[in-house]
C-alpha cells in the first residue's frame, strides 16, 4: 500500500493509489448523472439528488456502519435483519402506549447491544465473523416474527411529525429530518475513523491483525467495538426506516445486507480491510440511488435491472481493485 | 499429532448426530407420532419419510458447498443459481407443446444443467484465474443472479403442468420419494469420487494451502475450478427439485437463503471454514438435523419466520461446542505465533495466492 510516491510522472499520476478507487467511483457517479441529465430533462431537478437521499438514508447510516466492519476485515450480515427489529420493536412499543423518547432510546439500545455480543462472540470464540452474524440475522428475523408477523401502523405524533416535517420549499426543494440525521451520521463516523485513535486502530487491524496485536494496540476493544458501532448504525437506520415507513413489518429490509456490502465496496472499501473510506460509501450509496433513479425515469425496464447493473459494476469494482493492484490477501 | 486428532475425529461427528437424536427423542415426547410411518398406495408415508424428501435439496447443495468449503472458499451464488436453473427448466417446459413429453423435460433439464454449469464456471474462473477472494466473487452471482432469474421468468412466476418434471420433487421409487435417491445418488458420487480416489484428499491439500499443492504438482487453479463447477452443477439440481415440488418457477423466492443453510449445514458436519478438511457425511447429518428444525418448528404451530430464531440457537450452540475444541487445539498463546492462529490461517493462505 506504499505510494507511488518515487515514480516519476506526471502529478496527476503520483495520487495515492488508495485514493483511486473513490476516484473512479465519483466519475463513475458523476458520468451517470450526466447521461441522466442529458437523457431526461427533470433529472437535472435538485430534488433528484434530495429525494436519493430521502430513500436512501437508511441504507446510508447502515453502509456507514458496514464500513467500520469491513476495514477491519470482517463483515456484518445481520443488519438488514437489526434495521428490520428495529422499526418493529419502535412499532411494538409506541402502540403498548410507551412515550416516544424512552421508545427511542431502547430501539437504540437493542442494536448495539446484540453487535456487542457477536463481536465478544467473535472475538473470544474466535468463531468466524460470516457465521456469527448469520446467526445474528436469524436471531433478529426470528425475533420480528416472533413480535408481530403483520405490520404494525405507528401513529405517534412525534414519529409522524419527522415523518412529514419537509426542510426547505414544501412544494419545491426539500429533504425530510432523516437526511439531517444522516448527514450527521456519516460526518462523526468520517471524523472518528479519519482523526481519532479508534479510527487509526480499525485501519491497523485491518491491514494486519497480527501486526496490529504486536504493537500493542487493543485488537479486543477494537473489533467488538466496530460489531457495536455496525449494530448502532443500524438501530438509526432501523429508526430512519420507520420514520420513513411509519410502520413496522417483519420483512421489510430482507436481502438490505446485500445492498450495503454492494455499495462499501463500490465505495472503493476493499472487502479484506485496511483500505477505504466513508466518503467513498457515500459515493457507493449515490451510484445505486442514481442506478435506481435511472431505471425509473426510463420506464421501459423492469425493476429486475437493478440487480443486474449492481452485479455488474460490482464486477467491474473488484476487477478493477484487482488491476490497479490493490491486494487482495 | 494423529492420537491429538482422533478425538476431535470422533467429536465432530458424534456431535451432530448427538444433536439429531435429541431433537428426534423431543419431537416422539412431544407428538408421538412423529416416528410412524404408514404404507399407503404403496408409497411409504410419514413425518421421517417427509424430512427426508425434503432435506434432499439442501443434501445436494450441501454437498457442492463442502466441497467448495474444502478448498478454503465459499459459493454464496448457490440460492440464485437454483432460481436460475428452476426458472430456464419450467420456461422451457411452459413453452412446449406437449408438457408430459420426456423429450421436452429432459432438454429442458439439460439446458438449466448448462446454464448452471456456465455460471459455475464464471465463479470458478473469478477465484481462481483473477483470484478475487471467494465471498466477493460469488456475492456477485449471488445479486445479480436473481435479477437474472427474473430476467428469464419476466417477473412472472411460471406454473407448468408436467409430469415427468413434478416426478423430481414428488415422485416415488421403491416406495421411497424419488428426491431421497437423487440426493443419495449424488451423494455416494462425489463420495466416491473424493474418498475412493486422489481427488479428496487434493482437494483437501488445496485447502490447505494452495500454493504448496501447486509446488507439490497438483493443478490448484484447476482444482478451485473444478469445484465451483461442481457446485453450481448439485445447486441446478436442487433447484430442479424445489421448483418441481410447486410445479412453478418463481425467481424472486426459489431457493431464497439456501445458502445460509447450506453454509450451516456444512459447519454443523464439522467442516472447518478455513479449508483442508471435509467430511460428506457430516454434512449429510447437518442438513437432516436443519430440516428437522425446520419440520418440528411448522409441526408446533410456529410460523417459519420464528424457525429462524431457532436456527439462530442452534447456530451459536453448534459453533460454541466447536469453539472450545478449536481453542483447546490451537490455545490461546497461538493467537501471536502465526501459523497456528486460528484468525490468521485463512489470511495467510490467501496471501500466497494473491
Amino acid at each position: 500500500m506504499t505510494t507511488s510516491s518515487l515514480t516519476t510522472g506526471p502529478s496527476w499520476a503520483r495520487l495515492p493509489r488508495r485514493h483511486v478507487p473513490v476516484l473512479v467511483t465519483l466519475a463513475l457517479l458523476l458520468v451517470m448523472y450526466s447521461i441522466g441529465v442529458s437523457q431526461y430533462r427533470a433529472f437535472s431537478n435538485v430534488q433528484v439528488i434530495f429525494n436519493i437521499f430521502i430513500d436512501y438514508g437508511f441504507l446510508l447510516v447502515v453502509a456507514v456502519g458496514m464500513t467500520f466492519v469491513i476495514l477491519t476485515g470482517g463483515i456484518d450480515l445481520s443488519v438488514g435483519s437489526v434495521v428490520a427489529m428495529t422499526a418493529m420493536v419502535s412499532a411494538w412499543l409506541l402502540q403498548s402506549g410507551l412515550p416516544a423518547l424512552l421508545v427511542l432510546v431502547i430501539a437504540l439500545l437493542i442494536g448495539p447491544a446484540l453487535g456487542f455480543l457477536m463481536g465478544c462472540a467473535i472475538h473470544f470464540f474466535d468463531i468466524q465473523p460470516f457465521i456469527v452474524t448469520l446467526a445474528g440475522m436469524f436471531f433478529a428475523r426470528g425475533m420480528c416474527t416472533f413480535i408481530s408477523s403483520s405490520s404494525i401502523p405507528i401513529t405517534d405524533g412525534f414519529w409522524t411529525t419527522m415523518a412529514q416535517h419537509r426542510i426547505g420549499d414544501p412544494r419545491g426543494n426539500f429533504v425530510s429530518i432523516g437526511v439531517l440525521i444522516t448527514l450527521a451520521v456519516v460526518l462523526v463516523a468520517a471524523y472518528v475513523l479519519a482523526y481519532t485513535r479508534l479510527g487509526r486502530n480499525v485501519y491497523a487491524i485491518g491491514g494486519n491483525p497480527q501486526s496490529a496485536l504486536l504493537m500493542g494496540l487493543p485488537v479486543a476493544r477494537t473489533r467488538i467495538a466496530v460489531y457495536t458501532i455496525s449494530g448502532l448504525c443500524s438501530a438509526i437506520g432501523g429508526i430512519l426506516l420507520s420514520f420513513y415507513t411509519l410502520s413496522g413489518a417483519p420483512l421489510i429490509a430482507v436481502g438490505m445486507e446485500l445492498d450495503v456490502i454492494a455499495a462499501v465496496v463500490i465505495g472503493g472499501t476493499v472487502l479484506t480491510g485496511g483500505s477505504g473510506y466513508v466518503f467513498g460509501t457515500v459515493l457507493g450509496v449515490l451510484v445505486l440511488g442514481v442506478i435506481q433513479a435511472l431505471i425509473t425515469f426510463d420506464g421501459s425496464l423492469n425493476s429486475w435491472w437493478t440487480k443486474i447493473v449492481i452485479g455488474g459494476l460490482l464486477f467491474a469494482f473488484i476487477l478493477f481493485q484487482r488491476l490497479i493492484g490493490i491486494r487482495y490477501k | 499429532m494423529s492420537e491429538r486428532l482422533k478425538p476431535i475425529l470422533s467429536h465432530r461427528l458424534f456431535w451432530p448426530l448427538a444433536v439429531l437424536a435429541v431433537m428426534v427423542v423431543a419431537n416422539t415426547i412431544y407428538r408421538p407420532g412423529f416416528l410412524a410411518v404408514e404404507v399407503n398406495n404403496g408409497h411409504l408415508y410419514g413425518t421421517p419419510i417427509d424430512i427426508l424428501r425434503l432435506s434432499a435439496p439442501l443434501i445436494l447443495v450441501g454437498l457442492g458447498m463442502t466441497l467448495v468449503i474444502a478448498t478454503g472458499g465459499i459459493d454464496l451464488s448457490v440460492g440464485s443459481i437454483c432460481a436460475i436453473s428452476g426458472a430456464i427448466a419450467c420456461l422451457h417446459i411452459s413453452e412446449a407443446s406437449d408438457q408430459n413429453s420426456l423429450v421436452t423435460v429432459f432438454t429442458a433439464l439439460a439446458m438449466a444443467l448448462g446454464a448452471a454449469l456456465v455460471l459455475g464456471a464464471w465463479n470458478g474462473v473469478l477465484v481462481s484465474v483473477i483470484g478475487i477472494q471467494p465471498i466477493i466473487a460469488t456475492l456477485i452471482l449471488m445479486v445479480a443472479g436473481r435479477g437474472l432469474a427474473q430476467l428469464v421468468t419476466e417477473g412472472q412466476i411460471i406454473t407448468i403442468n408436467s409430469g415427468p418434471y413434478r416426478a423430481i420433487g414428488l415422485g416415488h421409487f421403491l416406495t421411497l420419494p424419488l428426491a431421497i435417491f437423487i440426493a443419495l445418488g449424488a451423494a455416494l458420487l462425489v463420495a466416491a469420487l473424493t474418498r475412493r480416489t486422489a481427488l479428496g484428499m487434493i482437494i483437501e491439500s488445496v485447502g490447505g494451502n494452495r500454493e504448496a499443492s501447486r509446488l507439490a504438482g497438483i493443478r490448484s487453479s484447476r482444482m478451485v475450478f473444478l469445484v465451483y463447477v461442481v457446485s453450481a452443477a448439485c445447486a441446478a439440481v436442487a433447484g430442479f427439485m424445489m421448483t418441481a415440488n410447486v410445479s412453478s418457477a418463481d425467481g424472486n423466492n426459489a431457493g431464497l437463503w439456501v445458502e445460509l443453510d447450506a453454509i450451516l449445514a456444512v459447519v454443523i458436519g464439522g467442516t472447518s471454514l478455513a479449508g483442508g478438511r471435509f467430511y460428506l457425511s457430516g454434512t449429510i447429518v447437518g442438513a437432516l438435523i436443519i430440516q428437522t428444525l425446520t419440520t418440528t418448528v411448522y409441526a408446533m404451530n410456529i410460523s417459519p419466520q420464528t424457525a429462524l430464531l431457532f436456527k439462530a440457537v442452534v447456530v451459536i450452540a453448534v459453533c460454541l461446542i466447536q469453539a472450545p475444541a478449536f481453542r483447546a487445539k490451537f490455545g490461546r498463546r497461538g493467537r501471536g505465533t502465526p501459523p497456528p492462529a486460528a484468525p490468521a490461517q485463512p489470511r495467510q493462505k490467501e496471501e500466497v495466492t494473491a
